[in-house]
C-alpha cells in the first residue's frame, strides 16, 4: 500500500469541498497558500478548462496535463500508440466475454434472492443464495486476474518507464509533484484517466504526498475498479469490474452520484452488490459526502453512507 | 372499485352541489386502474370523444347524466397508454371540435392541439422536461446551394455543449426537425440525454422541406442532396467522424419514409437509421388507399419488400399500437431483420403524433449513439 493519506469526496461541480479538504489533509496553516497539484486528464480534451477548478481549490494550481502529454506520446511513439491500441482491444474483447458470464450469473442471483416460494425450505434457499453470490465473486474474481495478468504482459513488453517518449514528461511532473503540498484527482472517463495515471507511473511518484480525489478519481485510485449503473437506457443494468486500479487505496468501492446512478430504493439490488463486492466499503458518494485513507483504515464524514448486506443504506462507521 | 362517475349517478338526488364538487374536487379525465373517464360539462345536443385510434371507433359518444348537463364516457385504457383527443359538440345541428376544457393536458402539433389522457402508469419522462443542472446545446444556422433540389435550402444545426473543434462527433440528420423542436422538445431531449451520458454529445442537423410529401416520399433529389450537399456541408463546417458508423438519420412518419429511402439509395453510408411510426404503405394486390401522394411511397416499399437490402447496420424502428401504420411497420420488421442489419423494434402504447415520438428518442438513441454512461464519473 502506499504511505499517502487520502481523502475521496462527493462529486464537486455543485458541491465544492475541496479546498477545505485539500487544506485539512496537507496541513497548511490558516493564512498560508498551499501548493497543488492536479490531474484532469478524464477531462480529455477539455482538460485545460480548469478555472472552476482552480476557483474552488482557491490556492496555486498546477495542472500535470497527463491528457495533453499522452497526446505528445503518442505523437513521437507510435510504435507504442499501436500497441497500446491493440492492448485495449484485448481488454476490450476481454470484458466482452466476461459480460456473456456475468448477465446468467447475475440473472441467477437476483432470481434467486427475489424468490418467494412457500414451499421452498428458507435455509436451502439461503445457501443457493450465498451459492449464487459467491459465483458471481468468483466471475469477478478471474476476471480481476485476467486484466492483471494482460497488464502485467503489456507493461513487462513495453517497460513504459524506460521509454524516451514518457520519460521526459516523467522527470516534469515528478519535478511539479516534488514542489507541492497535495495532489487533487478529478472525475470524468475513468479508463482514459486510469491509462494516463498508468503511463507516467503517477503511483510511484506520488509518495507521502496527500491526495484529494473524486468521482472517477477515486474510482482509479482504488484496487479494483467498477463501473456501476442501475438504470442505463440499454441493456440490464449489471455492475462490472472493468479495469484494475491503482491501488492507492484498498477495501472501499466508491459510488459516486450513487442517488442518481442506483437505485437505493431496491434492497435486493443493494444487497447483492454489498454482498458481491464486500468485505470492502461499497461508499455512497453524492454531494457534501467524504470518506479518508490514512494508509490502513477508513474514516467517514457524518452523513456519508454505505450499501449494506440486508438491502439497506446505512451511516459509515455504524 | 366503484368508479367516481357511477358514484355520482348512483346518488337518488343529484343536486347543483353534487355536481359542483365532483367536477371541483378531482382532476379529469378521472383515471381509475384501467379505466378512464372522459367528462364534459355543458349544453349540446350530442357530444363525442374523437380520437385516432386504431382499432377503436373513431368517435365515442358520451352520455349525458339523466337530468343534468354533464356528459361521460368510461374507456378501457391499458396502463401505460398516451391518448390524444378531441370532443365533438353538436348542439343546433352544428358540430365543433374543441379540446377538453376538463383537462389540462395538451399535446401541441402542426394543427394546433390535442388534449391527452395518460393511462395509469405513464408518466411524462423526466429527461424530457428542462433541467437546470443539463448544461444547454445551441442552435446555428447553415444555408446551402443545392444542385439537387435548384434552390437554396437551410438547415438548423444542433451543436452540443462544451462543443471543442477538437474532438469528432457523431452527426444526426433529422426530418422535420423544426417540428421536432417545438413538438418533441428536441432541444431540451438531446441536452438532458447527453448530460445524463446516454448519449454521445452530436451534431445534430435539423432539416425541412415545404414539400415533404413529394420530396420525402422517396424522391431521388432528396437523397441526392443528405449525400452529396448536406453531409458534405456539415463535415466541412464541424468536425464530424467521417465514417458510417458514426452518421445517422431520423424521421418520423413520411420522415421515416424519406429516412429508409435515402439510406437505402446510398446503402452503407449511413450507418445508423432511426424510424419512428413510418407511413410504409404497401400492396401486395390491387391499388392502395393512400391517394396520389403516397404512389412513390407505395412503389418504393413495394420493390424494397420484393428485393430487400441492408440500408445501414444499425436501424431502430418504433411505431404506436393505435396508430393505422402499426401493420405496415410490423410486416417490414421481419423483412429487415432477414437482411442481416442490427435491427431493434419496438411498440409503444401511443399514437401518431410528436409527443409518442418525443417519448421514443431516449431508447432509440441511446441504442444508435450510446453516451459514456458506463465509463464516465465527474
Amino acid at each position: 500500500m502506499f504511505p499517502a493519506d487520502v481523502v475521496v469526496l462527493g462529486p464537486q461541480r455543485r458541491e465544492p469541498t475541496v479546498r477545505t479538504a485539500t487544506r485539512e489533509v496537507a496541513r497548511i496553516d490558516a493564512g498560508k497558500r498551499a501548493r497543488i497539484a492536479a490531474i484532469t486528464a478524464g477531462w480529455e480534451e477539455r482538460e485545460s478548462e480548469d478555472g472552476e477548478l482552480a476557483e474552488h481549490l482557491g490556492d496555486p494550481m498546477t495542472n500535470l496535463r497527463l491528457f495533453e502529454r499522452a497526446e505528445d506520446v503518442f505523437r513521437r511513439d507510435p510504435e507504442l500508440l499501436h500497441a497500446m491500441l491493440a492492448h485495449h482491444t484485448r481488454l476490450k474483447g476481454l470484458q466482452k466475454l466476461y459480460r456473456v458470464r456475468l448477465s446468467h450469473a447475475l440473472d441467477a442471483a437476483r432470481t434467486l434472492l427475489r424468490r418467494d416460494h412457500e414451499d421452498d425450505d428458507p435455509d436451502l434457499l439461503e445457501i443457493e443464495r450465498t451459492q449464487a453470490i459467491d459465483d458471481v465473486r468468483r466471475l469477478d474474481a478471474q476476471q480481476f486476474t485476467r486484466l492483471r495478468e494482460l497488464h502485467v504482459g503489456f507493461h513487462s513488453k513495453w517497460k513504459l518507464n524506460e521509454r524516451a517518449s514518457i520519460g521526459r514528461h516523467r522527470a516534469e511532473i515528478e519535478g511539479i509533484l516534488a514542489d507541492c503540498d497535495a495532489l487533487c484527482i478529478a472525475g470524468g472517463h475513468v479508463l482514459i484517466l486510469l491509462n494516463r495515471l498508468r503511463m507516467f507511473g503517477i503511483a510511484s511518484l506520488i509518495g507521502s504526498r496527500p491526495i484529494v480525489c473524486w468521482s472517477a478519481g477515486a474510482m482509479a485510485l482504488s484496487d479494483r475498479v467498477v463501473v456501476f449503473h442501475d438504470s442505463p437506457p440499454q441493456g440490464q443494468g449489471n455492475a462490472e469490474v472493468i479495469e484494475v486500479g491503482l491501488g492507492v487505496f484498498e477495501g472501499l468501492v466508491p459510488l459516486p452520484h450513487a442517488k442518481h446512478r442506483l437505485r437505493l430504493d431496491d434492497p435486493i439490488r443493494v444487497g447483492l452488490f454489498t454482498r458481491r463486492f464486500g468485505p470492502s466499503i461499497c461508499a455512497v458518494l453524492d454531494g457534501g459526502t467524504r470518506v479518508d485513507w490514512n494508509g490502513r483504515k477508513w474514516s467517514a464524514q457524518a452523513g456519508t453512507t454505505r450499501l449494506c448486506e440486508d438491502g439497506s443504506i446505512a451511516e459509515i462507521g455504524q | 372499485m366503484t368508479l367516481a362517475i357511477r358514484e355520482l349517478e348512483a346518488k337518488p338526488e343529484l343536486r347543483i352541489d353534487d355536481i359542483h364538487r365532483f367536477l371541483t374536487e378531482r382532476s379529469f379525465p378521472i383515471v381509475e386502474g384501467g379505466s378512464v373517464t372522459i367528462v364534459y360539462q355543458g349544453h349540446a345536443d350530442a357530444v363525442a370523444m374523437r380520437h385516432w385510434i386504431q382499432g377503436l371507433p373513431s368517435s365515442q359518444p358520451l352520455q349525458r347524466m339523466h337530468g343534468t348537463d354533464l356528459w361521460f364516457v368510461v374507456l378501457d385504457i391499458p396502463a401505460g397508454s398516451r391518448i390524444e383527443y378531441k370532443l365533438e359538440v353538436t348542439e343546433r345541428g352544428h358540430s365543433r371540435l374543441i379540446r377538453d376544457p376538463l383537462n389540462p393536458h395538451l399535446a401541441n402539433d402542426p394543427y394546433g392541439a390535442n388534449s391527452v389522457v395518460h393511462g395509469a402508469g405513464y408518466e411524462i419522462p423526466a429527461w424530457t422536461l428542462p433541467n437546470p443542472e443539463a448544461r444547454p446545446g445551441h442552435l446555428e444556422e447553415l444555408e446551402l446551394t443545392s444542385r439537387a433540389f435548384g434552390d437554396r435550402r437551410r438547415a438548423q444545426v444542433y451543436v452540443p455543449a462544451r462543443y471543442r473543434e477538437e474532438r469528432r462527433y457523431p452527426l444526426l440528420v433529422v426530418h422535420d426537425g423544426g417540428d421536432f423542436l417545438r413538438f418533441a422538445g428536441l432541444q431540451t431531449v438531446l441536452d438532458n440525454l447527453i448530460h445524463r451520458l446516454e448519449i454521445a454529445p452530436m451534431i445534430v442537423a435539423l432539416i425541412d422541406s415545404d414539400r415533404r410529401l413529394v420530396e420525402y416520399a422517396n424522391d431521388e433529389r432528396h437523397a441526392r442532396f443528405l449525400h452529396d450537399e448536406l453531409v458534405p456541408a456539415l463535415e466541412k463546417r464541424y468536425p464530424i467522424v467521417a465514417s458510417p458508423s458514426a452518421r445517422g438519420l431520423v424521421g418520423a412518419s413520411f420522415g421515416a419514409v424519406a429516412s429508409l429511402s435515402a439510406a437505402w439509395a446510398h446503402p452503407g453510408y449511413f450507418g445508423n437509421v432511426f424510424l419512428m411510426s413510418g407511413s410504409f404503405l404497401f400492396t401486395d394486390i390491387g391499388e392502395h388507399d393512400g391517394g396520389p401522394a403516397f404512389d412513390p411511397v407505395v412503389e418504393f416499399v413495394n420493390a424494397f419488400r420484393a428485393n430487400p437490402g441492408r440500408p445501414a447496420e444499425r436501424l431502430y424502428i418504433t411505431c404506436g399500437m393505435y396508430e393505422s401504420p402499426i401493420y405496415l411497420n410490423r410486416s417490414l420488421v421481419p423483412l429487415l431483420q432477414a437482411t442481416g442489419m442490427d435491427v431493434r423494434y419496438t411498440e409503444s402504447r401511443d399514437g401518431h403524433n410528436w409527443e409518442n415520438w418525443r417519448d421514443r428518442m431516449r431508447e432509440g438513441l441511446s441504442w444508435l449513439f450510446p453516451g459514456p454512461l458506463w465509463m464516465v464519473y465527474e
